[in-house]
């Protein structure tokens, strides 16, 4: 019985041989037109497809079959897990030995509210945490500015000055666990704050592991956070990347994001482009200080969205994974390993989320988490199922903790490394994303760079474009969202969960707390620390000291930016639509 | 059309000024960013028949009461409609509707409803008139 069983003592070797011979030469697109003709056509002709032409989330032609004719790049590109060019990991074990990050972000309320969801997320198995700041703090108000009127705690914790910061860390390890925040225009101070809480606590610098987003190309091109004209706000970013290679070997001071582009309306492939392309300018931005590209690369991180489109989705990272390595090493001349392998933390989409029927959203966020997964991400949020309807609840986020430890503990996706590679059609379309992100790369170049194309505006005429467009298929019923366009329910019902409220005197009492530190500090030390600071500004020195002293006087972000302001400038933008 | 505040969120704002570009209206887009002061000026000074207003940071029972008190100091509020979309919970937009918001639409809304709505609005004031 197991001889017969064996495929090579029943077949005989010149047969295998013709096999071999036949399987390598076959021509697969003359092969498959025959499939298409002598038996695709005669059964559509009875049973029509669903749509013509089926096509990816991000609208690139689908096939209806895929087989080697489309894999453009040969299986000898593919590499191997933690080696060039990073296709199928950028660790040799991956999840075998180090599971992704699950890190839900939290942020809301005052400084103790946000502490709270944070220590309620770790009990429940949170590996790593994530804040989110107000609107006033990402763009660099206090609270007690009228510019905040309203805005105070709402969409992130309130948040004024570093005590706020060692309030929102209270009780937490960060020298175990790491940390990272969503903060972008104002992210070099927040970094700094996070610098001083660790030192007060008698934590080395080196032992701080985690994120700045600080990504400032993605906020003129899609976020829309900003405060100073792009060069100044590239400086700053620099000045963070340097100061990080320098002293802070955990920490990655940038997540280079293309999440934002996308729910701001981008194609896949524009995501992986204007990502790369943003990774690009910061390196050269770093590189023209004198710091060599092996010096300060292994600390680039990455951000990307996982959205509807699950296979595309997952072309998608493998294909940034590639490109990356090879910019990497062909444009920078990158020597070291960790300076070409791409690592990225990734987000659900919360676009994808409904307001109508919003159980559904958990169905959408475990989709988008596996595709997450699968494509190779080190770092995870999953969005909440109420997100289309305020700020997670606590219930919404222990949810999205749970999908991941599901898919993490129980669908043995994780078990094996990058189970999808050599699928035909995940390798046609991480070929295909590749090539067009690195064409629309070069398109760039040839536009002088990601700067340039910030400034005339094009990178933001691209995606309006492209938003538009989603917005007219999706009313002609090309794209379906279940629950929105088709499968509605007339009668919305009782909402299934708690919806998440901050508290209505949120911004009272932040105000109130902010002028009490205001008192109680001493207000010389402050204005010396500022007045320095606005003369480093004015130099081409680092900016990352002095900021730290001024920090540590108690100098709030409002007052750090708004000195700057007077060397920099506002930055206002033309808006297209 | 207007976003006022902080929040940056401008998809739906632009996708919305372009549907109504192409519906053949005439559209001043703010940008991101203004107070409501800014936009209650800008729409008087262009004599503007309709404000939509984009909140979504949450922030909307905050702007929106504003607005129509500035409109009620320039005594404009019988001369200009005003829209507003984002994201709003159900009862939020009960209240919207209660203070004087014509309309409030959410996201899912689709842009040919908003056309229409703002050409009915627009057309019913010019018969009053």
């Amino acid at each position: 019985m197991l001889a017969f069983a064996r495929e090579d003592s029943i077949v005989p070797w010149s047969a295998r041989l013709m096999l071999y011979t036949f399987t390598m030469s076959k021509d697969w697109k003359s092969e498959r037109e025959r499939w298409e003709n002598e038996t695709v056509a005669p059964f559509i002709d009875r049973r029509p497809e669903r749509r013509d032409p089926f096509e990816t989330f991000s609208g690139a032609d689908i096939e209806r079959l895929y087989t080697p004719e489309h894999v453009e790049q040969e299986p000898a590109e593919s590499g191997f897990p933690g080696e060039f060019p990073y296709l199928r990991g950028p660790y040799p074990t991956m999840y075998r030995a180090r599971p992704w990050t699950m890190r839900q972000i939290a942020g809301y309320g005052r400084p103790e509210d946000t502490n709270d969801r944070l220590r309620y997320l770790i009990a429940a198995g949170q590996t790593g945490i994530s804040i989110d700041f107000d609107m006033p703090t990402l763009m660099g108000y206090d609270s007690d500015n009228s510019m905040s009127f309203g805005e105070v705690g709402r969409e992130g914790v309130a948040f004024d000055h570093v005590e706020d910061l060692a309030g929102v860390l209270d009780g937490i390890n960060i020298g175990e666990i790491s940390v990272s925040m969503t903060i972008n225009p104002t992210a070099w101070a927040m970094l700094a704050k996070l610098l001083v809480v660790a030192e007060e606590r008698g934590i080395p610098w080196s032992s701080l592991a985690g994120t700045t987003q600080a990504d400032i190309v993605k906020e003129f091109i899609a976020q829309k956070e900003w405060i100073f004209p792009v060069e100044p706000s590239m400086r700053l970013l620099r000045d963070m990347i340097t100061f990080g290679a320098t002293n802070l070997p955990r920490w990655n001071p940038v997540n280079v994001s293309g999440y934002h582009a996308r729910e701001a309306g981008a194609t896949a492939v524009q995501e992986v482009a204007f990502t790369l392309a943003a990774g690009i300018t910061y390196s050269e931005h770093a590189i023209a200080t004198g710091m060599p590209f092996d010096e300060f690369a292994p600390r680039l991180s990455f951000y990307f969205i996982s959205h509807s489109d699950f296979l595309e989705e997952i072309a998608k990272f493998r294909a940034a994974r590639r490109l990356w390595a090879r910019i990497a090493r062909e444009r920078f001349g990158a020597q070291k390993p960790e300076s070409m392998r791409l690592r990225f933390h990734c987000q659900t989409s919360g676009s994808a989320l409904t307001a109508p029927q919003p159980l559904n959203n958990v169905v959408r966020g475990s989709l988008q988490a596996l595709a997450a997964v699968l494509g190779g991400a080190q770092s995870l949020h999953v969005s909440g199922m109420d997100e289309a309807l305020a700020i997670p609840s606590e219930e919404a986020m222990k949810v999205a903790l749970r999908t991941q430890q599901i898919i993490l503990e129980e669908s043995g996706v994780a078990n094996t490394i990058d189970p999808l590679g050599g699928s035909y059609a995940i390798e046609a379309m991480t070929d295909r994303i590749e090539r067009e992100a690195k064409e629309l790369i070069d398109e760039i170049d040839e536009r002088e760079g990601t700067v340039a194309c910030i400034e005339s505006g094009w990178f933001q005429q691209e995606i309006a474009d492209s938003a538009y467009r989603f917005q007219l298929a999706k009313e002609a019923g090309d794209r379906v969202v279940v629950g929105v366009n088709a499968y509605r329910e007339d009668d919305p019902g009782v909402l299934p969960f708690e919806l998440h409220r901050v508290a209505p005197d949120t911004e009272e009492r932040k105000i109130a707390e902010l002028q009490e530190l205001r008192a109680s500090r001493d207000q010389d030390e402050v204005d010396r620390r500022l007045g320095e600071l606005v003369a480093v500004a004015q130099t081409e020195a680092n900016i990352m000291p002095a900021t730290i002293e001024a920090v540590r006087a108690r100098a709030t972000t409002g007052e750090i930016v708004e000195s700057l302001r007077a060397v920099f400038g506002t930055y206002m933008e033309t808006a297209v639509f | 059309m207007a976003k006022i505040g902080l929040d940056g969120h401008d998809r739906g704002v632009k996708v919305v000024a372009r549907a109504l570009r192409d519906a053949g209206m005439e559209i001043i887009y703010t940008g991101l960013h203004r107070r409501p002061e800014e936009v209650v000026r800008i729409a008087i000074d262009e004599d503007v028949d309709v404000i939509g207003v984009s909140v979504l940071s949450g922030a909307h029972m905050h702007i929106f009461p504003r607005v129509i008190e500035l409109l009620d100091a320039e005594d404009a509020r019988e001369d200009i409609t005003i829209i507003g979309g984002g994201t709003i919970l159900p009862e939020d937009i009960d209240a919207l509707h209660e203070m004087g918001i014509h309309k409030v639409m959410g996201v899912d809304t689709p842009l040919q409803e908003i056309v229409d709505t703002i050409n009915e609005a627009v057309a019913a004031k010019r018969a009053a008139q």
